[in-house]
């Protein structure tokens, strides 16, 4: 496993997502209120591309006409059969041990430290004005 | 159709494909004067109380994918996209044509009939005729016998389209005898009727009235076909049109052994109240009806779908993919892993091929 430098930090702001190639992988990260969660970008399901569907947050109920909304828990829903995948873990929500996602670990440094070698990052071109997005693949 | 190696199939034949109009507008040059004012002016009517929208909320915007929309319009709209998205990327080469907006439901019969006359002209020109992997299906205004069968006789022949479509939810059991000039003219003209889910027949989609929730309402598309079923064999439908085929698109199809099993059960204690039926219904289903794959069928154990697909027939199924819409399945990985060589070419063009004679 290694680091490597996926996204300058400004290109994916709140609420966004992006898609990105690294080593080979298609990976999507999202940025949820400045903190960043990385999926492999493929549904386990029939394959489609995560990065096409809607960031938002699981609702559950403890009975019948209960609505529970818990903000941290965000989940990327498919955009073809809307299965839904915990951003943190990849895990899906209806069968989480059968059905899963693979997620990433994610870090954000800057140009500086990583020029300085603090992780072991694959190389890339960094500055040390910038700020950037890192994925354990 | 040249001799293909098993396993080795050249590519999908997708038999439920969903175009839709950019606006209303397409369907002007195809509407006379008086059907275009009259559509400006009172709008359509189907049968249920809203005007605009549907009973049940979908689940996504247009019921679409959510990667399916062009950069104008609506999903299914773009046949740019549709030939990129769908027929390239999954090597497509029959895709069949499902227009479902406007339906043939429409309360007014003679609009239905003058809106389903312009629709499947508006495919001709808009779609088929530019595209030749895309064929397409008669639109006809089912709840009107006569009139669907003049939109067939009008159609027959042109070989760009390859079935007779209408809604599974009609307004009385589809066997019932106003709907059977609609079978004979089918037979005649030597296409097969597709009878895809939706539509509305003006009663609660349950036979215990209303559900609370969209997810039952897709639960229960699968029991308004099997009702269907049952009663085109019990009117006798398929005695009387031995060329009467049946195609079901979109009801999954691991219930259909049961049906069979349950209407063989019946008719062999009350074979006398239908003395015009000659055989098992088991048989007329084995033999004249073919069902899509679509949504497929999954069990916690998958080797189930397989044995229901075995059951019912690996010659009956035929693969269809509901694009552009959010239960789409994907040809490459959509079916069961554990299907062999033989039989995947079977249900992803064989069956296609043979039943529209292609």
């Amino acid at each position: 496993m290694a680091y490597f430098v996926a996204a300058e930090i400004d290109e994916i702001r709140p609420g966004q997502r992006k898609l990105v190639q690294v080593n080979g992988r298609d990976i999507v990260i999202f940025n949820v209120s400045g903190s960043f969660y990385a999926l492999h970008n493929r549904c386990p399901h029939q394959g489609a591309s995560l990065c096409d569907g809607l960031l938002t947050i699981a609702v559950t109920s403890k009975e019948p006409g209960i609505y529970d909304f818990d903000e941290t828990r965000n989940v990327i829903r498919c955009p073809w059969h809307a299965w839904e995948f915990d951003i943190r873990t990849g895990r899906s929500w209806c069968e989480p041990n059968r059905f899963r996602v693979r997620s990433y670990k994610t870090e954000v440094e800057s140009g500086e430290k990583l020029l300085e070698g603090r992780l072991a990052v694959q190389s890339y071109p960094v500055r040390t004005d910038d700020t950037y997005i890192l994925i354990d693949v | 159709m040249p001799e293909v190696e098993v396993g080795k199939s050249a590519g999908v034949i997708d038999c439920d494909i969903h175009p839709t109009l950019k606006s209303e507008l397409d369907l002007k040059p195809y509407l006379s004067q008086h059907w275009w004012h009259y559509l400006q002016t009172y709008g359509q009517r189907t049968r249920q109380a809203l005007i605009k929208g549907t009973p049940y909320p979908k689940m996504s915007p247009a019921a679409a994918r959510r990667d399916a929309w062009p950069e104008n319009g609506w999903p299914g709209s773009d046949l740019t996209l549709m030939r990129r998205q769908h027929l390239d990327h999954h090597n497509i080469t029959m895709g069949v044509l499902n227009p479902l907006h406007p339906s043939g439901g429409e309360l007014n019969p003679d609009l239905s009939a003058a809106l389903c006359r312009a629709t499947n002209d508006w495919i001709l020109e808009n779609w088929t005729r530019h595209e030749p992997r895309l064929k397409a299906s008669i639109l006809v205004p089912y709840e009107d016998g006569e009139a669907s069968r003049r939109e067939i006789d009008k159609r027959a022949g042109d070989a760009d389209f390859v079935q007779v479509l209408l809604l599974s939810r009609t307004s009385e059991p589809l066997g019932n005898r106003r709907y059977w000039p609609i079978f004979e003219a089918a037979s005649e003209a030597n296409l097969p009727v597709a009878m895809h889910v939706f539509g509305y027949s003006g009663y609660p989609i349950t036979n215990s009235g209303w559900p609370s929730y969209y997810v039952e309402e897709g639960a229960n598309h699968p029991a308004s076909c099997q009702a269907s079923i049952a009663s085109v064999i019990f009117e006798g439908v398929f005695d009387r049109y031995p060329n009467f085929r049946l195609l079901v698109i979109e009801a999954g199809f691991a219930w259909l052994p049961a049906l069979s099993w349950r209407l063989d059960k019946l008719w062999h204690r009350m074979r006398d109240e239908v003395p015009h039926v000659k055989r098992p219904p088991s048989e007329y289903i084995k033999e004249r009806v073919w069902i899509s794959t679509q949504p497929m069928e999954e069990a916690s154990r998958p080797h189930d779908v397989v044995s229901a697909m075995n059951d019912i027939g690996m010659d009956r199924l035929l693969f269809a993919s509901d694009y552009p819409h959010w239960d789409f399945d994907d040809p490459k990985f959509g079916l069961p892993p554990a299907l062999n060589a033989e039989q995947r070419d079977l249900v992803r063009s064989g069956n296609a091929r043979k039943l529209y004679g292609r």
